[in-house]
């Protein structure tokens, strides 16, 4: 007799637990039953990033950095059921690259993006860059794992906490993301990675005043509906592809602060 | 403690001086009696003939007609924009664009004396004001941007970056000359051409500009004015041949842009309200604090959106300090803004001053305590004298929303955490003032602000050289500064050739 596998239950990923929705259903994608997040899902997923996110940016960012890193290691160690899941090899060993590659940003963004200002007068005047907030990511569905790593990491380089809405239609590499994050010290809160449907969850996120910013790459034909409910609390709205790749992407997740500093005897 | 009470630091104000007025001539500033608007580098007159008039606030006399721009006239500055940036403006050579913008600036300051007074006359601020900080910023900015027009692949190594196309400005009416210059300047240094539109009360020296702008012999189209109230706002915004939307002004009116050009995917940049905390910790030079709030809150009778209109007082020095403060507020003189000696000028508009007395009559029905200075306002124009609530709960509507006058609203905190707390439990996030002696404390305190301006041991200061604009709902987007050319500049050019 050969051994009867154990099956993976697939959840949501929220506060650095893997719960069921609280509403209790599943849909069906990929050929598994996975988690169909409620809109409370949405709102505890958002208080969870914003209780996590002080403390991820509290890191040094060589801290970071090396928290990132060690993403990078843990997708490398997943690597065949990521392949699985998502379309193969090449796509998994891009997103390796790809996260490895922002990772290395954490020390040396300030540096690229900050300024010190010749003002006229007796003040050390100096720019420099803070993450947002809380962003929310509404994921592409393809390719399923790449395109998430592509948006996932330039906020989280940057400081930020996310919530981020898995592709409704091949979500599971995602959720296997997620068991990566989670062995990686990653603080819990940090990501949140919710899946479900897309029509009935984006909106929640959109018009969610505790939201930050919204990346809405990934929403295709709702995109200017989230837009519109962005306004409400005036979010930063992000529109990259999946493909973007840069310091720059980051940046669409900072804000700048700039401090008069005293100069005297 | 005690000390203070046994004897005041400072005698009392004497109450018997008198000033002699020491008006600035106005005879220097010759206005039309009525204004088209400026597109293609020609005056035209408004397609469907409406005009409005743009008064003088301090005394409510009419000054101008001024056009109300409708939507075939914002249709024909798009369109005079559109062919300036395609026949010549962003394939001119970069040294050219950066002449023009210099020739700009110089002609702004060998005019300022004119600008300054035409400011004071249209808004209502004081000479003093418009003569020593809008006309020399005003005049820097150009100076500061002109210098980047042809150092752009400097600022952006490896970003290819290129003019976006036409520029739709909208600005606001406290700054009107100064908030010309930090969007025309940035857009035209990065090779845009743009459509502007002053804020409705306050045209005139943006009409004004426009003879610089004939003077310094820039061509026809690269900038056009067009005046009006909200409506020709909207139309500019909605406007399908506008690249890139930049808009000053309210969190409401900014909301609504944002709305509208959802899902367009044209640039925008927002600029809006602010409710900014004042931090005074028990260690600061105390004269200098005062100094600072005073020039925090009635800086333009307080129509300004990074105005530190709450002031979070540490317990143990707020008697003293508010003492101070009251003695202060007394010797503000309030009046003529055309008077060299005035502090505080008049109310920019009927409108504003209904919602500063809304407002302030709140703040006493919800339980403030409030104090004004013993000062006579003018009989006629639009006046409020400079106004301290104490005894303010962070649940006020004078503690939340923002006020835009001379109004300022007292708070007290015991510790430095405490501070953080109160200073960041609002909505917006446009600037905080920090005053403490210490230098680390005013960087762990800069930190924690979610402002995107922190003063230390100072308060509204500008600088060309500076980034300047909001965290949350104070908007997106930076002005001034290198990063203050960014919203004005395309970068899909750039190859995308990374990781993989």
């Amino acid at each position: 007799m050969t051994r009867l596998p154990i099956r993976k239950t697939y959840k949501l990923f929220l506060g650095g637990a893997f719960p069921r929705s609280e509403s209790g259903r599943t849909y069906e994608a990929q050929g598994q039953n996975v988690a169909r997040a409620s809109r409370k899902d949405v709102r505890d997923a958002v208080r969870a990033a914003r209780s996590a996110q002080p403390k991820w940016a509290g890191m040094t960012a060589y801290n970071r950095g090396q928290v990132l890193y060690r993403v990078a290691e843990m997708m490398e160690a997943r690597s065949a059921d990521l392949a699985a899941l998502a379309s193969g090899r090449d796509e998994v060993e891009r997103a390796i690259d790809r996260m490895l590659w922002y990772a290395g940003w954490a020390d040396k963004l300030a540096q690229v993006i900050g300024t010190a200002n010749p003002v006229a007068g007796p003040y050390f005047n100096f720019t420099v860059p803070e993450p947002t907030g809380v962003v929310a990511i509404v994921a592409s569905d393809e390719p399923p794992l790449d395109a998430l790593v592509a948006r996932l990491a330039p906020v989280l380089v940057g400081g930020n906490a996310t919530v981020v809405l898995a592709s409704e239609r091949r979500p599971l590499p995602a959720i296997e993301l997620a068991e990566a994050l989670a062995t990686s010290d990653v603080p819990g809160g940090v990501v949140n990675i919710l899946t479900g449907l897309r029509e009935a969850l984006a909106p929640v996120l959109a018009a969610h005043m505790d939201v930050n910013a919204i990346d809405v790459g990934g929403a295709d034909g709702v995109a200017p509906e989230l837009e519109r409910l962005a306004a409400e609390n005036v979010k930063r709205v992000v529109r990259s592809s999946g493909d973007d790749q840069s310091p720059w992407e980051i940046a669409a997740f900072l804000e700048l602060k700039t401090v008069w500093h005293p100069i005297g005897r | 403690m005690t000390d203070l009470e046994r004897k005041p630091d400072r005698a009392p104000v004497p109450s018997g001086w008198t000033y002699a007025p020491a008006p600035e001539a106005r005879d220097i500033v010759r206005l039309e009696e009525r204004y088209g608007l400026f597109v293609g580098g020609e005056w035209i007159e408004p397609r469907g003939g409406e005009t409005y008039p743009t008064i003088d606030p301090s005394t409510e006399e009419p000054l101008a007609q001024v056009a109300q721009a409708g939507p075939e006239d914002v249709a024909l500055a798009v369109d005079a924009a559109r062919v300036a940036f395609e026949n010549g403006w962003s394939a001119l050579w970069p040294s050219a664009r950066a002449k023009y913008l210099f020739r700009v600036a110089r002609l702004l300051q060998e005019r300022a004396r004119e600008f300054a007074v035409l400011e004071s006359l249209n808004g209502g601020k004081p000479i003093r004001e418009s003569r020593d900080v809008d006309l020399p910023l005003a005049a820097a900015h150009f100076f500061y941007y002109a210098g980047w027009a042809d150092k752009l692949e400097y600022a952006f190594p490896n970003r290819r970056p290129r003019p976006v196309g036409v520029a739709g400005q909208i600005i606001p009416w406290n700054f009107p000359l100064l908030m010309l210059a930090w969007k025309i300047a940035p857009a035209l240094a990065a090779g845009n051409t743009v459509v502007l539109k002053p804020a409705e009360t306050t045209p005139l020296s943006a009409l004004l500009f426009c003879d610089v702008l004939r003077q310094a012999e820039l061509p026809p189209g690269v900038v056009n004015i067009v005046t009006g109230d909200g409506r020709t706002g909207a139309e500019l915004v909605k406007h399908p041949g506008v690249d890139k939307v930049a808009f000053t002004g309210s969190t409401e009116v900014g909301k609504a842009i944002q709305r509208e050009l959802a899902g367009t995917g044209k640039k925008l940049t927002l600029e809006l309200g602010g409710k900014a905390a004042n931090v005074i910790f028990d260690d600061a030079a105390l004269d200098q604090a005062v100094e600072g709030i005073v020039n925090g809150i009635y800086f333009n009778q307080g129509h300004v959106c990074c105005a530190g209109s709450r002031l979070l007082v540490q317990e143990s020095i707020y008697e003293p300090l508010i003492a101070k403060l009251k003695r202060r507020l007394a010797t503000l003189r309030v009046g003529d803004p055309l008077d060299k000696n005035t502090d505080v000028g008049a109310i920019n508009s009927r409108q504003q001053l209904d919602k500063i007395t809304e407002l302030v009559a709140s703040g006493q029905e919800e339980g403030a305590e409030i104090y004004q200075p013993p000062c006579r306002l003018p009989e006629r124009g639009y006046f409020f004298a400079p106004t301290v609530f104490t005894n303010v709960a962070q649940s006020y509507r004078i503690a939340q929303e923002e006020i835009f006058g001379p109004v300022l609203s007292v708070l007290t905190f015991r510790t430095p955490e405490e501070a953080v707390e109160k200073a960041n439990n609002t909505a917006y996030g446009l600037s905080a003032g920090v005053w403490t002696e210490k230098g680390s404390r005013i960087l762990w305190m800069a930190q924690r602000l979610h402002a995107g301006v922190v003063w230390a041991n100072t308060y509204n200061r500008f600088d060309p050289a500076s980034p300047f604009g909001g965290y949350k709902e104070s908007g997106f987007g930076r002005e001034g500064g290198l990063h203050g050319l960014e919203p004005y500049l395309d970068f899909s050019g750039k190859p995308d050739t990374f990781g993989g």
